[in-house]
């Protein structure tokens, strides 16, 4: 084999603290080696460039580029060497830029270092095979889990772009936090009549099957081909036949249930549509306050249904749903607020959360859009706003700003004006987050215009004061204490991760951050896939959004899901495992170590063997650890490969 | 500075008032703090002028008049040049000056007793008579030697004098001054 290296300066980012130059003549002696050079950004076009016509002239037949890591530019070198027509894998790369020079500054002792991750990938290389990848199938049907407005943007798009598209909601109706909105920064628009039609068209849309009220039970499979058992939750209702009368609910006598869409604020029937927009909009019963799945007595609501759809006796049901992507678009939750004690811990009925808050803003909420105080029902005259609750804040675990908060805020200041204009409100800060667009000009308007009084810090404490509220402060400007009367405090909570998050990461495959929020693949240059193939993110699950950005991500993720399904067929990773059946005694351990089910136990010539069934292999690499004969290797990296290497690293 | 009760203690009168007067919405202010990073006298202020922005906001009435800060304002207009939001802070501080006069605040006795003398002196004399405004200055404040060198070294030069000088309209400069104590007491 004639390998050529490649050693790259990038910038100074390698070349100030290694000396490239030398590390290419140390490669020269290298066994195998037939030229090494330095260069100065490999991977840009005069770079790729060199190798390729270094490969020609040189008739090379391996290539090892020492440079950054892998995770950035390995795909970048090994379509290199493909264009100069040698098979991909006869590249390897050595990462000497994360696990050399930035990692240390004596420029002898890396130098050395350099030399032998060098050297261990030439040797390698020498025991390299060209690998195919296999074309297989895909399932052009796409997952999207969650039907908030990021989901259903996601959903809208692909159905658009002709693909069949299966939405599951874990609530009785999609719609997700933004239906609970009265209105939307920084326009002020209504936020049921920009998300209702939409949600309607998720509906009617004929590519769009929607599993209300329904959770994720297991996924198997991969990229173009997963499989999917959605548990569809009993709702005690037949959905075929009600037709969301709402009859129902105006005769059912337990009326003490929880009201989760109107965050508490009211209580609701144990039989319920949860909001007259609903989608889809049929009633399911909350089995823990109805009289009838409780007690045995009641059926009221089976007497009274014109359709006769009631049926106390339903079951949850399984159904698995094949599809080729999956789109997590789960949302945020809100902070518990009540872990504050200084704001009363959930004591003081009129302290809120912003999201009771515009609940009681709604027209279609409990109090019929009138801002009423929940202990009395009195009108408030002072509205003290309270921001950062769960947001910047270490003690509680929440060190990050939840980003939208600051909006809200304003628009509350701003809809309390316009309902009560008698009324004052205070909003308590720490810094105004203001950053998209007329972002900045609306909380301006809330000061300027609607004589919103915005007071920089935090609050220390509330307690009651006859029938009102004492908020104890600071103002940070006057620098002093200051002490507010309040008839009523709202509480801007923060966003965190959703409940179930983790679990539905873990069954997905993909990594969540240490508060539960879903891993983009990278940060910066692919914020909607995941690192497992196939598996998208949309919305507020990767990091509290607002409502455009959410939208944006919704379609980013659409866009990448068609891209993937523009392709009839994928290219599966060639870098799995094989059985060398000479040598595979038929023990059967590798099948019961693989976790994905990816041996399979054949029959040859009356023998048992394994097999691995390539197109679900993640290449792992949990088989060839636990084979005792070693007839499991992994493609590319196969025992004498890392064997080669470690004998390269301690020859001395 | 105690606990303020922003809700109980806010003179919104005062606020209004001083918009009115100056002609300047204090709720364009957003507390960047541009004003007093350039003011020059700072060292010199009990309290800042952003934050005398933010006490008037708060209808801090008592605070912001009896404050030092407005008499040792030089009236530089650094802080108007500079507002990001445009905000005539100079013309602030000077309604805010002419609000404690009104009021019987003088935050700094010197300095209102000067401001005093020189009017006194250009009501009297039509301009200002600066041997007849230390004397008047000195008599109320005691402050003998304050400047009392330079006295020798600007006399030989002509630049003060021992008598008024005779200038034409005083009695129009004195008009100026009748109506204003008309205009003002009604």
């Amino acid at each position: 084999m004639k390998i050529g290296v490649f050693v790259c300066h990038c910038g100074s980012n390698i070349e100030g603290t290694v000396d490239t130059a030398a590390v290419a003549a140390a490669a020269r002696e290298f066994p195998g080696v037939a030229f090494a050079t330095d260069t100065m950004y490999t991977c840009s076009e005069p770079g790729q460039e060199e190798i390729v016509t270094a490969i020609k002239e040189q008739q090379l037949d391996g290539v090892v580029v020492a440079s950054c890591t892998p995770r950035m530019h390995e795909q970048t070198f090994r379509r290199t060497v493909e264009r100069a027509g040698l098979n991909r894998y006869l590249f390897e790369m050595a990462n000497i830029r994360e696990h050399v020079s930035w990692i240390g500054k004596d420029r002898e002792a890396n130098t050395n270092k350099a030399i032998d991750l060098v050297r261990m990938s030439a040797a390698k290389l020498l025991h390299n095979r060209p690998l195919l990848s296999k074309k297989f199938e895909i399932n052009k049907r796409v997952l999207i889990i969650g039907g908030g407005v990021a989901g259903i943007q996601a959903a809208l798009d692909c159905a658009e772009g002709g693909l069949q598209v299966v939405l599951v909601e874990k609530t009785s109706s999609i719609g997700g936090k933004m239906a609970k909105l009265d209105k939307t920064f920084p326009t002020v628009d209504c936020s049921s009549c920009i998300l209702g039609p939409r949600m309607v068209d998720v509906a009617q849309h004929p590519n769009i099957t929607l599993h209300a009220y329904s959770e994720i039970d297991e996924v198997s499979g991969y990229v173009g081909n997963f499989e999917v058992k959605v548990k569809k939750k009993a709702t005690y209702v037949d959905w075929k036949k009600c037709t969301g009368c709402g009859v129902c609910m105006t005769k059912c006598p337990s009326r003490k249930a929880t009201d989760y869409f109107n965050e508490g604020i009211g209580k609701t029937t144990a039989i319920n549509i949860p909001f007259p927009q609903a989608i889809p909009k049929k009633a399911k019963i909350d089995a823990d306050f109805c009289m009838k799945l409780q007690k045995g007595k009641c059926g009221i609501c089976e007497k009274i249904c014109p359709t006769g759809c009631i049926d106390y006796s339903q079951q949850d049901e399984y159904v698995t749903e094949k599809v080729g992507a999956i789109i997590a678009a789960t949302g945020f939750d809100l902070f518990d607020w009540t872990v504050y004690g200084e704001y009363g811990a959930g004591r003081y009925p009129d302290v809120i959360t912003s999201l009771q808050y515009e609940r009681m803003l709604s027209a279609s909420g409990p109090t019929g859009g009138h801002i009423k105080r929940p202990s009395d029902g009195r009108e408030p005259k002072n509205v003290v706003f309270i921001q950062c609750v769960g947001s910047r804040d270490k003690s509680v675990g929440r060190p990050y700003c939840t980003g939208f908060c600051c909006m809200y805020t304003a628009k509350q200041a701003i809809l309390t004006k316009d309902h009560l204009p008698e009324s004052r409100s205070y909003v308590f800060y720490m810094d105004i987050r203001a950053t998209g667009k007329n972002y900045d000009e609306f909380t301006r308007r809330a000061m300027e215009e609607y004589d919103a009084k915005y007071i920089r810090g935090r609050v220390s404490m509330i307690y009651p004061k006859g029938d009102r509220l004492l908020v104890r402060g600071a103002d940070t400007l006057m620098g002093t204490q200051v002490e507010l009367d309040a008839d009523l405090v709202v509480l801007a909570v923060g966003a965190q991760a959703a409940a179930g998050a983790n679990q539905l990461a873990e069954k997905l495959r993909i990594s969540y951050d240490s508060y539960g929020f879903y891993m983009e693949g990278h940060p910066k240059l692919k914020p909607v896939e995941t690192n497992t193939a196939g598996v998208y993110l949309a919305g507020s699950c990767q990091g509290p959004k607002d409502i455009p950005s959410s939208v944006s991500q919704g379609s980013a993720a659409a866009a990448k899901v068609l891209g993937l399904f523009s392709k009839d067929k994928l290219e599966s990773d060639p870098q799995v495992s094989m059985v060398d059946i000479k040598r595979c005694i038929g023990c059967g351990k590798c099948m019961k170590t693989c976790p994905f089910g990816a041996i399979k136990e054949i029959d040859f010539r009356g023998m048992k063997k394994a097999e691995v069934i390539e197109t679900i292999c993640q290449g792992c690499g949990i088989c060839t650890s636990t084979c005792p004969q070693g007839a499991v290797q992994l493609q590319h990296f196969t025992d004498n490969q890392i064997l080669s290497e470690v004998n390269a690293l301690c020859q001395f | 500075m105690n606990v303020i009760n922003i809700t109980s203690s806010c003179n919104s009168d005062f606020v209004s008032q001083v918009e009115e007067e100056s002609g300047q919405k204090l709720s364009l202010c957003y507390q960047c703090g541009k004003c007093t990073a350039g003011c020059p006298y700072t060292t010199e202020y009990d309290i800042p002028v952003s934050q005398i922005m933010r006490l008037i906001q708060a209808g801090q009435k008592e605070l912001v008049l009896k404050s030092k800060s407005l008499w040792l304002c030089a009236t530089c207009e650094s802080c108007t040049a500079r507002c990001p939001n445009k905000i005539d802070v100079a013309r602030i501080m000077d309604v805010l000056r002419h609000m404690a006069r009104r009021e019987g605040y003088s935050g700094v006795k010197t300095v209102k007793t000067f401001w005093d003398s020189f009017l006194n002196s250009v009501q009297k004399n039509g301009r200002v008579f600066e041997v007849g405004l230390l004397a008047n200055y000195i008599s109320h404040t005691g402050r003998f030697w304050t400047d009392m060198g330079l006295g020798p070294r600007m006399l030989p030069k002509g630049k003060i004098h021992l008598k008024p000088s005779a200038m034409q309209g005083r009695e129009e400069v004195a008009k100026i001054f009748s109506r204003y104590t008309q205009e003002s007491s009604k």
